[in-house]
This record gives C-alpha cells, structure tokens and sequence, in this order.
C-alpha cells in the first residue's frame, strides 16, 4: 500500500512538471526557442504572488487574477523587445540572451527578496485530504494542481486548433515566410504565444509557491524538469508532456522513497534511460 | 610578378614577437610578483583557457553546452580520488583527470549528442547534476559537504611555498596558453577548415565529405579532457572540494559564458579580451555582488543583441586585423 502511496502522489506531483513544461513545449513548437530563464520566470511568479498576497491580503489562488495577466504582458514586451531581436537561423543569441536573462532574474530575486525561502499560505487547502483507499490519502492541493494541469494543457490544445491565433501559431510555425506572405505579423504572432507562455508560467509559478518553500536559486531545477518531461512525452506533444510530468514525478517519488538524497537523481536517470531508449520521448509529435 | 599564398597578416608578424615577450614575462611572474599577483594571474589563465575552449564548442563547433562545469567537477574530484583514496602524488592527477573525463565523455557524449542545439545545451547541464548529485552520495568523496585534500599531498607538490605558488601558477599558465594554442591549431589545420565548413553549411560540406558527426564529438571529447585538467589545477589552488562548488553552472559555466560573449565568440582573441575585461569588471564591482552579476548579464546581453560578435568581432572588422590569422590569402609578390 506504501508503494500505491508513492506512486499516487508522484502522479500528482507530475502535474505541477506538466505545467512547468508546457509553457516550454509551446515555446519551442511555434518559434523553436528554448528559454533558458523559463525556470526563473516560474519563481518570479511565485514572488510576484507572495507578494501580492501580502499586500493584498489575498488568497494565494485569488492572486492567480491579478499575477496571470501580469506575466502576460511581461511575456509580451519580453519577447517583442528582446527576444523577437534573437531569432534567426543561428540558435546561439537566443540561448545566450535568455541564459543572461536567468542571471539577472536570479540575482534580482536575491536582491528584491533576499536568499529566505518564502511560501505562499493557502490555509485549509493545503492540509485537507481525503481517503481514496486505504492509507492512500488525496490531497485537495495536489489533486486541484493536477486538474489544473489538465485543464491547462487542454485549453492550450483547444486554442491551437480550435482557433483563429492557434491557426496562426502554426501557420508561422510550419512556414514563417508564407505566414507572413499571408498577412501575419510574425513579430507580434510570437510575442501572444511568449504572453501565453507566461500565463502558464505564472500558474506554475504560484501552485509551486503553495506546495513548498521557494528561493531565487532553484528556477534552473525547474528547468530541468520541465525540460525533462518535454523530452520524455516527445518534443511538440502538449498531452506528452503531461505523461512526461507524471512520469518524471513518479519517478521522483520512487527514488525519495529508496533514498531521500536519489529524488532528483532517479528523476534525471529516467530522463537519461528515455535519452538513451527512445531519443525522440516516448509519445513524439503527431500533428501539426 | 607572382602569387603566393600567405597565412600571416601585417598584425600578426607584429602580434607574434610581442606575444613571445608577453609569455617571457608571464613565465618570470613568479620572480617579480608577489603571491596576490601570481594568484590572479593563475586564476586569469584558469579563465582563459576555459573561455577559449567553450569558444571552440560554441563558436567553432555549434555545440553550445551549459554543462562543462561536469568536467570541471570530474577534474577536481580526480584529484580528491588520486591523492585522498589511493595516495598519489597530486601531480599524477593532473594528467590522470583528462584522461578519466575522456573516458567519461565518451558515453556521455553519446547520449547528449541525441538532443539538437538548445536542447543538447540544457542536456549537458542535466548531465553534470546527474555527477554533482552523484558525488554528493558518495560518502568517501565527503558526501555533499565536500573534502580537503590532505596537507601532506599539497606539501608533496614542491619543496616549499614559493616553489610550490610557482608550479601552480606555472601549470595555469601551460593551459592558458596551450588551450590558445590547440584552438589556434585546430582551426589552422585540416580539422579548422572542416569545421569553418560545417559553420557556414552543415549541408554543402557533408555533400563534400567532411564527417560532422566525428568532427564534432572529437572536438566535445578533447574539450573534455583538457577541462577536466583545468579542473584538476583548481582543486590544487582550493584545497577543498565539495560537490556545489566543483559542479557550479555560475562559477564554470556562466561567468565563461560572458566572457566569451563579451570578448567575441567565434574569434581566437575574443576570449583574451573577454577575460582581461571581466576581470577589470570584478576588481570594480565585485563588492555590489548580486548586482555586479546582473550588469554582467546586462552586458552580455546587449553585445548579444547589438554587437553580436562582441568586442573583438567589432575590433576585427573596424579595422581588420586580425591576430591569429587561420585563413589562407592570395597576395602579389612584388619583383
């Protein structure tokens, strides 16, 4: 029963991967950039919200309203400003910029806030549970995070077929001249999917502030993860890297469970043993 | 009147007496600097040569890594497994680590190799977690906190204090310069010539012949090796290593990152003018810490975006020179 404890809660936990890295799938899948500063915008959004909700005196998921449109606009003036600079057929300026974007966003958070680890309080959400068999409780916090994920991915792939910008980002996606040809601005079709990409950041951002503490260091683990269950759903599948997340969570919680110091690690050796498996993830892209 | 083809310019048939002076100097530094001097000029050669190898990967190569800080880390714990688990003399360490992380980038080579341009640079940071969390559970290499290396292994480098600041700096300024001088002649050789093709297309060259695939991993694996022995010199300079600070994205990685970008990626000079400004830069700023960091960025990030070449790039162009020549020109000889 242990074991089916572990492996409910690192499903869970996967969701909260999930949306560190569907922000970076859909990133890469309209203008094949990787930002490398995608963890530390995560846990500048969860600043932005313990910030919010101390000067508010809002609840951590009511600060969701004002943080999400927020980092929109920050995505959307970071991209057309900066990062719309950095594209073109050599991949180095933009890994470059966004790597010296990381820095700075890291050393800002030190400066702002210091090195304490913070937290946002949610109250009774994130102590409330209830049992699913025996000695497998669920918890109301990492069950909402996990429908959020989902509910996230879906909305992303809803609007990526389903509607008229999605048609645009994979109109400049498949072919950036002809979408221009055809009357996109390509500029600012990648400075909405840079904003959008930041409103899931910022969801991210703050369910990690509510699950657990957080400092200025730990964006480029988030990272990584993200960019773990990228790889292991399969580059450019939204709904992969959902199935990366909980793997990657799973994995996480069965590794803590045999040695708290292999948690990560039995993270990063499943990403490894996909590497060395299946290079192209375990569900590569289908469509589009 | 008859052609022939020259593989020097005016400033380089300057640039080279000067350069031999230059090294005369920097090797006498021990007899006329003192300990502080010797220090940082150690440590503006560990510097160099890392920049000038990340340049090749980068610049040269198209492999932009995040992750040499593994090799670093490999390095330094070459050290702590020579002289603390088998007794060695630390210099047989030296040699010792970049032959271990040749061995090692062998395979680690081959699975980073799978992931394309941004996402083999966040794979070679994962990599090196994977040896940092690694060596942190390895309680014989002192867990997380990290191990010294015996006073009796430092003592056994050379006679006494001087000599042995001496033979360290000395050891710093053999992979300054010698990792200038395999970039320089790399790209002079038949090897540079392959891969100014692969820069300029991938395609068009491999339609000639040239074997991206093994350029390219040859190249990831000596670059390996030779900053596995880097990081060997550094665990000597430290004494103490610990798994944070031999496995640091900052220290290794990053900080290598701005001067490269500063000074002029994809250029030989660009790394000598990189780590010259940066440590000007520190020698200011350091004292803002955090905020030092964040104009670095900043920097790296305009040069990026305004003088992509950076400064030597802009230098070159400016007023074309160039001080390490690699092409060929076809000049008139004058009767």
């Amino acid at each position: 029963m242990i074991w089916i404890n572990i492996i409910v809660q690192g499903i869970l936990v996967g969701g909260l991967y999930a949306l560190f890295a569907a922000g970076l799938s859909l990133i890469f899948g309209v203008m094949r950039l990787v930002n490398i500063a995608h963890g530390d915008l995560i846990v500048a959004a969860a600043y932005l919200g313990w910030f919010i909700c101390r000067v508010a005196g809002l609840h951590p998921l009511m600060s969701l309203f004002i943080v999400v449109p927020l980092a929109m606009l920050v995505g959307y003036a970071l991209q057309r400003f900066i990062l719309n600079r950095t594209l073109g057929k050599d991949i180095l300026p933009p890994l470059l910029v966004t790597f010296g974007l990381s820095v700075i966003i890291q050393n800002g958070l030190l400066e702002l806030f210091t090195v304490d680890s913070r937290k946002l309080n949610a109250g009774a959400l994130e102590t409330g549970s209830f049992p699913l068999l025996p000695g497998v409780d669920i918890g109301y916090l990492p069950l909402l995070q996990f429908f959020v994920a989902i509910a996230v991915i879906a909305g992303l792939q809803y609007l990526f077929f389903k509607t008229s910008l999605g048609r645009a980002f994979r109109a400049t996606s498949d072919d950036p001249e002809t979408a221009q040809l055809m009357g996109l601005d390509n500029r600012k079709v990648y400075a909405w999917a840079m904003a959008l990409c930041l409103g899931v950041v910022a969801i991210a951002g703050v369910f990690l502030g509510i699950r657990a503490n957080f400092d200025p260091a730990i964006g480029p683990s988030r990272l990584i993860f993200g960019f773990e269950a990228v790889i292991i759903g399969g580059l450019g599948n939204l709904w992969g890297t959902l199935i990366g997340g909980v793997i990657l969570g799973v994995s996480q919680a069965i590794g803590a469970q045999i040695n708290p110091a292999w948690q990560v690690l039995a993270g990063h050796i499943v990403f490894l043993l996909v590497l060395a498996v299946r290079p192209t993830g375990l569900f590569p892209r289908m469509t589009g | 009147m008859s052609a022939f083809v020259s593989r020097s310019t005016k400033a380089s048939r300057v640039a080279m007496p000067l350069a031999l002076i230059l090294a005369a100097v920097l090797v006498a530094a021990p007899f006329w600097g003192e300990t502080s001097t010797l220090r940082l000029l150690g440590e503006m050669m560990i510097y160099l040569a890392l920049a000038s190898l990340w340049n090749l990967l980068a610049g040269y190569t198209g492999l932009v890594s995040i992750g040499q800080q593994a090799y670093v880390g490999i390095g330094m714990f070459t050290v702590v497994v020579c002289t603390v688990l088998m007794g060695l003399h630390p210099l047989i360490a030296f040699p010792l680590a970049g032959l271990s992380a040749v061995i090692i980038a062998f395979p680690v080579g081959k699975l980073v190799f799978r992931l394309q341009g941004a996402y083999f640079a966040i794979g070679t940071w994962v990599m090196s977690e994977v040896f940092r969390l690694m060596t942190s559970t390895i309680g014989a290499l002192g867990g997380g906190s990290g191990i010294s290396i015996p006073t009796p292994m430092i003592k056994a480098i050379a006679v006494d204090k001087f000599w042995r600041e001496a033979t360290i700096y000395w050891l710093a300024l053999a992979l300054g310069v010698g990792a200038l001088a395999l970039v320089y002649g790399l790209l002079r050789s038949r090897i540079g010539l392959a891969l100014t093709a692969i820069r300029d297309s991938e395609i068009a060259s491999s339609s000639l012949g040239v074997s991206i695939k093994k350029i390219k991993f040859g190249v990831y694996v000596v670059v390996a090796g030779m900053t596995a022995m880097i990081g060997s010199l550094v665990a000597l300079q430290k004494i103490r290593v610990s798994p944070d600070a031999a496995f640091s994205v900052n220290d290794w990685t990053a900080i290598v990152i701005f001067i490269v970008v500063i000074g002029g990626i994809g250029t030989i000079e660009g790394p000598i003018v990189g780590t010259i400004v940066y440590f000007l830069l520190r020698e200011f700023l350091a004292d803002l810490g955090s905020i030092y960091l964040m104009i670095l960025g900043a920097v790296a990030i305009s040069i990026m975006l305004l003088a992509p070449k950076g400064i030597w790039g802009y230098v070159a162009q400016r007023w074309n020179i160039s001080l390490f020549p690699t092409g060929y020109v076809v000049k008139e000889r004058s009767e």
